[in-house]
């Protein structure tokens, strides 16, 4: 075991994979010369050169597309976007053109691409580079989207994600680019549609992806200090959605606590509590909860921002109401 | 509109109830309160109270019907309503074991529609409903869970899925059950507190309890019951000329399921032990004395008993699949004879209480019992049980235990016999008690220990006196 930084994590696999697939490129802003707006892609320009790591202008509808365009003929693209914010110029390109080909070609072509790069808000960003846009994707039939909490997942996801010959949709977080966590040595992969317990739990299981898998975890541990014993439960891909994990863990304890940083309408957190209902209906003690940020545009000021978002306090309340304690 | 109204759930453990005297007539007005039923349950025969003011269109059950709980029994609406429709609902959702007359088909036939099919157990009871008898099924005021909000005994029960699926599982009626979620909602806490709890006592029935059963002993004293004397009057028991069978009552039928599950599930080993009761002996005669009370020796082993559970608090307990659950009060279920069977009334918080207090409650719970007025509520919740046969002149014998409770004090007479004092053969008075246990909570030292204690106590009587 080796201890890395998620982007670290990001990059290894990126590299790895690449290494074994010449037909593997990174294109994106910035991803050469300045080695990634997080330094995700540090050092990767010298190693595999301009050819296989190529800086893009500001044109992200350009890039996804050219990107799609190339695994059409049989290339695997990564396409890094900034951030996931920016992905909304080519969201065309991701949902029309991305997910579709595949069904409308009628199997003919593969569209074998990742797109990735930062998803969430961080910190005063402003509104419109404060989002968490996992629903928008997990939305459409065609494309998998995978939020990872932890480097070792992300590691492992993503070359699983570069292997698919699906077009994916990888969401990391720039705050959590700097995160440390443990990764085994050597070659592993982690399938995608397989979820994680992060921490066992008998009273009530709390799930949470990508960076909300900290706030759960920090929940689970202040609740384990007045007794209550809380499952996390990291899904580690959205879609697909690893249904008989979440059901067998609600089975278990009876009780869900979903943690979203995304707003609640029609997020992701809807249809995970629409599929325990279904179910798990006669193991529910209560009805599933949510937490959500708060269903507005990020504010600009530090103390109202972080107001609106999802944190351990207001998780533990909504731990305890489903337990009937609160 | 008119409305069916359903046999209700008067006791935690009631699963039919036997219709026994309608007091209301068809056509008869009723008012909120009025008694328009006497209803047997497996413990008491209660009065079943109207809800709502309306009037008694029609009653769907004859007298001595036995009803499953929910099932339909009378149609309640405004004068001169058609009753048809309900009528046949009533016919679609009779219970399992359809109402039958009591008392081996004898009594008069039911009406044509109490004879309907059967079919699924009545669903949930439409809104408007006549109220079960007072704190039916409220939880044990002695307990301090939380208050319930909402207790619904009948019509539409609120609760988690989970909740339901548990108390399927765990055989726990769900509407006995009080919810403390969200505007009452049952929630699995409450089904596994409701399955924990000390279920309505009935029974610990002494093994060698006599009983010379039969229709003619109706006359028959309580021989259990402190304080009379009565010789029993085996003579009054006429042989029948022929084999006859004695229909079962439904608390014949609770007691038997009851002890024949404690009998067979609880691991029981028992402990005997002889009291010197000179000293208890002289104490309760000089209390009488001075106090002109009516002390009896069941009294003073009540009050030994308590004390003696305080000091061994290990054994105030219940097992429970969750774990032992050992009580923070003392409540001791009183074994009382009735003409019909035995009850338990439970004396609470004994050890609180002088032996005056005690005296007068055993007294007025074991008249009560004999007159079938207990309550519910005045039958469940015991930690311990007691049963005396001392006056029976019954010199000792070993009681089933009184579920879900882990043990059993059984009193024998206390006798004259020679024992030896100083050295010198002299006239003393022993007493047998014998402690019957539930090995899974209480192993033989512990049990061993508490009687010791009791016994101890009982031998210098003053104790008894703080």
């Amino acid at each position: 075991m080796r201890t890395v930084q998620f982007r670290e994590a990001v990059r290894e696999a990126m590299s790895e994979e690449m290494e074994r697939d010449e037909s593997i490129f990174l294109m994106g802003e910035e991803v050469g010369f300045y080695n990634g707006a997080y330094k995700v892609s540090q050092g990767m320009l010298e190693k595999f050169g301009e050819r296989r790591v190529i800086d893009s202008p500001i044109t992200e509808c350009g890039f996804a597309g050219l990107g799609i365009g190339a695994a059409m003929v049989g290339l695997r693209p990564i396409i890094e976007f900034m951030t996931w914010n920016f992905s909304m110029v080519a969201y065309d390109q991701l949902i029309n053109h991305a997910a579709k080909t595949f069904q409308m070609s009628g199997g003919q072509i593969n569209v074998p691409i990742v797109f990735r790069g930062p998803n969430g808000p961080a910190n005063q960003l402003g509104a419109q580079h404060s989002q968490a846009t996992e629903s928008l994707f997990t939305h459409v039939p065609g494309l998998k989207v995978i939020a990872p909490g932890t480097p070792k997942d992300a590691k492992g996801l993503l070359k699983s994600a570069i292997r698919d010959n699906n077009p994916i949709c990888f969401m990391e977080s720039e705050v959590m680019y700097g995160d440390t966590g443990e990764i085994p040595d050597g070659e592993y992969t982690i399938p995608i549609g397989v979820g994680d317990i992060k921490r066992e739990g008998s009273d009530c299981t709390i799930i949470a992806w990508s960076k909300m898998v900290k706030v759960a975890l920090q929940t689970a541990e202040a609740l384990a200090a007045e007794g209550i014993e809380a499952e996390v439960l990291d899904p580690r891909t959205l879609r697909p959605l690893d249904e008989d994990l979440i059901v067998q863990s609600v089975k278990k304890t009876g009780r869900c606590v979903i943690i979203e940083e995304a707003w609640p309408f029609n997020g992701v957190g809807s249809e995970i509590a629409y599929r325990i209902q279904s179910r798990c209906f006669d193991d529910l003690d209560h009805p599933v909860e949510r937490l959500n940020s708060l269903d507005v545009p990020a504010p600009y000021h530090r103390q109202i921002e972080m107001s609106i978002r999802p944190n351990a306090e207001k998780a533990a309340k909504l731990v305890k109401k489903v337990l009937y304690l609160e | 509109m008119a409305q069916l109204v359903d046999m209700p759930k008067l006791s935690d453990t009631m699963k039919e109830g036997v219709l026994r005297k309608w007091t209301k007539q068809e056509g008869d007005s009723i008012e909120p309160g009025d008694v328009i039923a006497e209803v047997e349950t497996d413990k008491a025969t209660m009065d079943f109270e109207a809800f709502d003011s309306g009037v008694l269109l029609k009653r769907l059950v004859a007298d001595g019907a036995t009803v499953p709980v929910g099932a339909p029994i009378a149609i309640f609406g405004e004068a001169g309503e058609d009753t048809s429709a309900l009528e046949a609902e009533a016919q679609g959702r009779k219970g399992g074991a359809a109402a039958k007359p009591a008392g081996n088909g004898a009594s008069k036939a039911p009406p044509a529609s109490a004879q309907a099919p059967t079919a699924a157990p009545a669903p949930a009871a439409p809104a408007v409903q006549p109220k079960p008898a007072p704190a039916a099924t409220a939880p044990r005021a002695s307990e301090a869970a939380p208050a319930p909000k909402a207790a619904p005994t009948q019509g539409r029960v609120l609760a988690s899925p989970l909740a339901r699926r548990l108390a399927d599982e765990l055989g726990v009626d769900i509407r006995a059950v009080s919810g403390t979620g969200p505007g009452g909602r049952v929630v699995e806490r409450d089904v596994r507190a409701a399955a924990a709890a000390p279920a309505p006592a009935a029974a610990p029935a002494p093994a060698a309890a006599p009983a010379p059963s039969g229709p003619a002993d109706a006359n028959l004293p309580n021989p259990l019951v402190p304080e009379r004397r009565t010789a029993p009057r085996p003579e009054a028991a006429v042989a029948p000329s022929e084999d006859t069978v004695i229909p079962l009552t439904l608390m014949r039928k609770t007691i038997a399921r009851r002890l024949l599950e404690s009998k067979t599930q609880i691991p029981h080993f028992y402990l005997t032990a002889d009291v010197d009761m000179d000293a208890a002996m002289g104490f309760r005669q000089q209390v009488s004395e001075v106090h002109g009370a009516k002390l009896s020796v069941n009294d003073l082993i009540l009050k030994a008993v308590a004390l003696g559970l305080k000091r061994n608090p290990e054994c105030n307990a219940s097992w429970t699949d969750e774990g032992i659950v050992r009580y923070a009060r003392i409540d001791i279920s009183m074994a009382v004879a009735i003409d019909e069977g035995l009850l338990t009334p439970v004396l609470r918080n004994v050890d609180k209480k002088t032996l005056g207090q005690i005296a007068e409650e055993a007294r007025a719970l074991a008249t009560k019992a004999r007159d079938r007025k207990l309550r519910p509520e005045e039958m469940t919740g015991g930690t311990f049980s007691v049963s005396n046969l001392g006056m029976m002149g019954i010199r000792d014998f070993s009681a089933i235990i009184n579920p879900p409770e882990s043990a059993i004090l059984a009193v024998g007479t206390v006798r004259k016999e020679p024992v030896v004092k100083d050295d010198k053969i002299v006239i003393g008075q022993r007493m047998a008690l014998t402690l019957s246990c539930d090995h899974r909570v209480i192993d033989g030292a512990l049990g061993a220990k508490l009687l010791q204690t009791i016994v101890g106590i009982l031998e210098r009587p003053m104790t008894l006196a703080f």
